[in-house]
């Protein structure tokens, strides 16, 4: 007779074998469709760019990464920074931070005043956010775009008024590429912080108020640093999308201002130039690991330091 | 054979979790049929870490355990005919009153006007016909307490398991339901393992208690034993209050010693077969057992009256003894009152006949 | 009279939330009433007619795109939300295990690399595989939408798994159930709403994707996306604007299907 102890191994096998063969499927597909090509990417990165696009198998350099921030002059062959990459990296940056500060700014208030609504209109206001969530970026970026056209409604309304004599351009400049990014991912800033203020006790707030505290005290010293967490979050979740931003930057910011995601596809594209493509794929998708990096790390930390 | 009187036979359980925390150490107990058996311990004792053993939630790291004679330590919990009643009820949200107190029959195969009939019984039992197509989301946490017995009763098992069940009901409604809980156990017939760390739902109830600390069996008992002599330190503070008073052994003989206290005094202890037979010991005294005055009256303690502390049919005297030890007195109210027990007063506190015990070391 | 004092007032927060309430629908409210117009420019309302929706309902490239998101959609979800069901079961319904976590994000990895670097990883696998097999066909857009739909179906249904309390199904296990029981009886009724979600959720992320089916769409596969995209580089035309507006309802129609079922459940 087996002894409860050989039983309890037993089990501990069946448990074992139920949970790999339930997963397999799932990591089967991810593996094939999603993280297997991610490795081929990285090892063109590291071939020799074919002649019409693709690559030379099994013929290694490093050029695909030399040119990520050098180019070689057509004419005499002396190195030089690639200033056209450089100030394309640079506005990927420059704008998703811009587009994070933004939304978190309009985004708080948004989720507090939210989150502080009677529990029927809770839902009601939460819908109204959820629901651009869940619509078509191409259509929500297209809306924004006939809104700032221009023969658009904004400045059809402004010359109208005679405030501006001739339209301002705004599409196709990095202003309107900041405003199309901050319009389509407001949300995605907005859910996080509710969820998070949604859980925040008031009575915390209260006790701050009891000692004196002012409501603006309040926000300051007990609320914000409290709602790290959701504010960490929230900023992850728009600065990501934003770094590798496609659709958005390709039809505001028209042929002329790339972002990242548009420099790789031109390499995939007119540019022939896959090794230099995958390079950029991989150090796009290495700034996107370092802001999880960086938000696994706060995140934490402000947990821990909500026990201790 | 001593099997056939139990119900439940655990002999030297012992549960490992991860590499080294042991929360059951070579755990004895017997429990015997149509008993009401309590485990009773504080919170991380290993109580409700039997209990799953015993239900098949977990398996022991070493030992046996029997039920009516058979090993089960091996079979899953499904083909234990032990029913668990838990502690947040787990009830079925998506099925009804009466759904969820057919689901063991049904499990079982039962023939459907079989199990009609048996949920019929269960309803009245538990008192829940009015309810019985209700969600168990919508009626109250009483109610459901009563579902979650029922239920577990439904499949008649050998031996109910009940893992804190009065914990989430309040004052007056545990009161009922300790009540009720006897009631059905004496209807059914079924033998109860029932863990809390309530020590008064415990004397009440317990036809026996076996109290648990670090994973370990301290004592087992009828509520009587237990209370009136514990066999150690920890369970006389577990299970009622008790003052403790160090001596030395003069002399002993049988089950009675002579203890001549700090203070300089001898009084009579009994002496259980357990505890030394001389030197230093323990001596534990119940706070009814004692009485207190402060007419001079030569008495074997002595000491100043600390606080008067009212608990409405009695009254708690908190003393501090000549030689530095606090001590207890409970004392019964009546109508009238004893003027001369004013704080800061010196008083004169006398052990009932036969109320010491020397405890365990 | 004074208002009385609330901690929960902030000053200023109110005015700024209604704000980006009014930002947030101003341009989608213009696309719609935008797509009633009956003139040909998109500047000036001309008068309300449904004849670009007419346009648009003869324009059979649109016919042929609408088809074959609706077609690659609902296949994409329900194979990701089956194998993420499964992958969520492994994951929670067993006592935790060296490599589980790892399982857990590699199974989320598509969420966690951008959209644009796994569009240029398939094209590039994809364009090879196209080679050497010589098979074009449509399945590479499913098998693509799958992957990345799989982590979308798999969060809420493990989330859900995760709070949902053990003890339900001990309970039914210490009532004769056996494992297989209990999965029938109590696991898959508490979680079928989640799973629901979690297809819901896959539905949409499949139907609204643009970058990864641009990149590895055979030619002739446009799904209704890659087509507004492709229209949206020429001239736009009010069509565009009606197009969009019934891709809208239809969102709509998902999102607030979805939120009803998840709300319920609180």
């Amino acid at each position: 007779m087996a002894t409860a102890s050989e039983i309890a191994t037993a089990a501990a096998r069946t448990d074992v074998r139920n949970r790999w063969w339930l997963a397999t499927p799932a990591l089967l597909i991810v593996l094939l469709a999603a993280i297997g090509p991610l490795v081929v990417v990285v090892l063109y990165s590291f071939m020799v760019k074919g002649d019409y696009g693709d690559v030379k198998y099994w013929q290694f350099s490093l050029d695909g990464w030399f040119s990520v921030i050098f180019e070689r002059d057509v004419f005499d062959d002396t190195l030089k920074l690639a200033d056209a990459h450089l100030i394309i990296l640079w506005r990927s940056v420059k704008l998703s931070l811009i587009t994070t500060l933004v939304t978190l700014l309009l985004g708080f208030p948004t989720a507090y005043f939210i989150a502080t609504r009677d529990r029927r209109w809770r839902d009601f206001w939460l819908f109204l956010v959820t629901l651009p969530f869940w619509t078509n970026l191409l259509i929500r970026t297209f809306a924004i775009q006939e809104v700032f056209r221009n023969e658009g409604v904004v400045n059809s309304a402004l010359l109208q008024l005679g405030v501006i004599k001739r339209p301002l351009q705004i599409m196709f400049t990095d202003v309107g590429i900041f405003l199309g990014m901050a319009y389509v991912y407001l949300p995605l800033m907005v859910l996080p912080l509710y969820a998070s203020i949604e859980r925040f006790d008031f009575r915390f707030a209260e006790a701050a108020a009891d000692l004196y505290a002012s409501n603006f005290n309040v926000l300051r010293r007990i609320i914000i640093p409290m709602m790290r967490p959701g504010i960490i979050a929230g900023s992850i979740l728009v600065f990501i999308p934003s770094l590798g931003a496609y659709v958005t930057p390709r039809l505001l910011g028209g042929g002329r201002n790339l972002m990242l995601g548009n420099l790789i596809e031109l390499q995939f594209g007119q540019g022939r130039n896959w090794p230099l493509g995958s390079a950029l794929s991989i150090t796009l998708t290495g700034g996107v690991m370092l802001a999880l990096l960086v938000y696994v790390r706060a995140a934490s930390k402000s947990g821990s330091g909500q026990h201790g | 054979m001593p099997e056939e009187k139990s119900a439940v036979e655990i002999r030297q359980v012992t549960k490992v979790f991860g590499d080294a925390f042991k929360a059951l150490d070579g755990v004895s107990i017997s429990i015997r049929k149509n008993e009401f058996f309590t485990l009773l311990g504080p919170s991380g004792c290993g109580k409700t870490t039997l209990l799953r053993l015993i239900a098949g939630f977990e398996y022991p790291t070493a030992g046996t355990i029997q039920l009516h004679g058979k090993d089960i330590a091996t079979l899953p919990p499904y083909q234990r005919p032990i029913n668990t009643v838990f502690q947040n009820y787990a009830l079925f949200p998506h099925l009804t009153v009466s759904q969820n107190i057919g689901f063991g029959l049904e499990m079982l195969g039962k023939p459907k006007a079989e199990i009609a009939a048996r949920v019929e019984n269960m309803l009245r039992l538990v008192r829940m016909e009015d309810l019985r197509h209700r969600r168990t989301t919508e009626i109250s946490g009483g109610q459901q307490q009563r579902v979650a017995l029922a239920r577990a009763l439904a499949p008649a098992p050998k031996v109910l398991l009940l893992d804190e069940p009065l914990s989430a009901l309040d004052y007056k409604l545990r009161k009922e339901m300790q009540i009720e809980l006897k009631r059905l156990q004496l209807e059914t017939g079924i033998t109860f393992i029932f863990v809390t760390h309530d020590q008064e739902e415990a004397l009440t109830m317990s036809d026996r208690i076996a109290v648990l600390s670090g994973g370990r069996v301290l004592q087992v008992g009828t509520p009587r034993e237990i209370y009136d002599s514990p066999g150690d330190r920890f369970v006389a503070d577990f299970i009622g209050e008790a003052n403790f008073l160090s001596g030395e052994i003069v002399t002993a003989a049988k089950d009675r010693a002579l203890v001549r206290l700090a203070s300089g005094v001898d009084i009579v202890a009994r002496l259980p077969h357990f505890a030394p037979q001389q030197g230093r010991v323990t001596v534990i005294v119940r706070p009814e057992h004692a009485e207190i005055h402060a007419d001079g009256r030569p008495s074997p303690l002595s000491g100043t009256l600390e606080s008067i502390v009212y608990f409405g049919t009695d009254t708690h005297l908190h003393v501090r003894l000549s030689h530095g030890d606090r001590f207890v007195v409970r004392r019964q109210n009546s109508a009238l009152q004893d003027a001369a027990l004013v704080t800061g007063a010196p008083v004169g506190v006398a052990i009932d006949l036969a109320a010491a015990q020397i405890l365990r070391n | 009279m004074a208002r009385r004092h609330s901690v929960r007032r902030q000053r200023g927060f109110t005015t700024i939330a209604l704000l980006c309430f009014v930002l947030l629908y101003l341009p989608i409210g213009t696309m719609v009433v935008f797509a009633f117009n009956a003139g040909t420019t998109v500047g000036a309302i001309e008068g309300l007619s449904l004849r670009w929706f007419v346009t648009a309902w003869n324009n059979e490239s649109v016919i042929e795109a609408t088809l074959r998101s609706l077609t690659v959609a609902p296949i994409a979800a329900f194979v990701a939300t089956i194998a993420a069901t499964m992958a969520a079961l492994a994951t929670t319904r067993t006592a935790s295990y060296r490599g589980l976590a790892f399982k857990v994000a590699f199974i989320n990895q598509p969420l966690m690399v951008p959209e644009i670097v796994t569009a240029v990883a398939l094209l590039v696998v994809f364009s090879r595989v196209k080679v050497w097999t010589g098979y074009t066909g449509i399945g590479y857009l499913i098998a693509a939408h799958i992957a990345f739909c799989i982590p979308f179906a798999f969060l809420p249904i493990r989330a859900r798994l995760e709070t949902m309390d053990l003890s339900l199904e001990r309970a039914a296990a210490d009532l004769y159930a056996t494992p297989w029981k209990v999965f029938c009886r109590v696991t898959f009724p508490l979680l079928w709403p989640a799973i629901l979600a979690g297809f819901m959720l896959a539905f949409v992320v499949s139907l609204d994707d643009v970058v990864i089916t641009e990149f590895i769409k055979s030619a002739g596969q446009e799904t209704l996306p890659t087509y507004m995209l492709g229209q949206l580089r020429r001239t736009v035309t009010p069509e565009m604007n009606a197009i969009s507006t019934m891709f809208l309802a239809l969102s709509i129609a998902v999102v607030t299907l979805f939120f009803f079922l998840s709300r319920k459940k609180d």
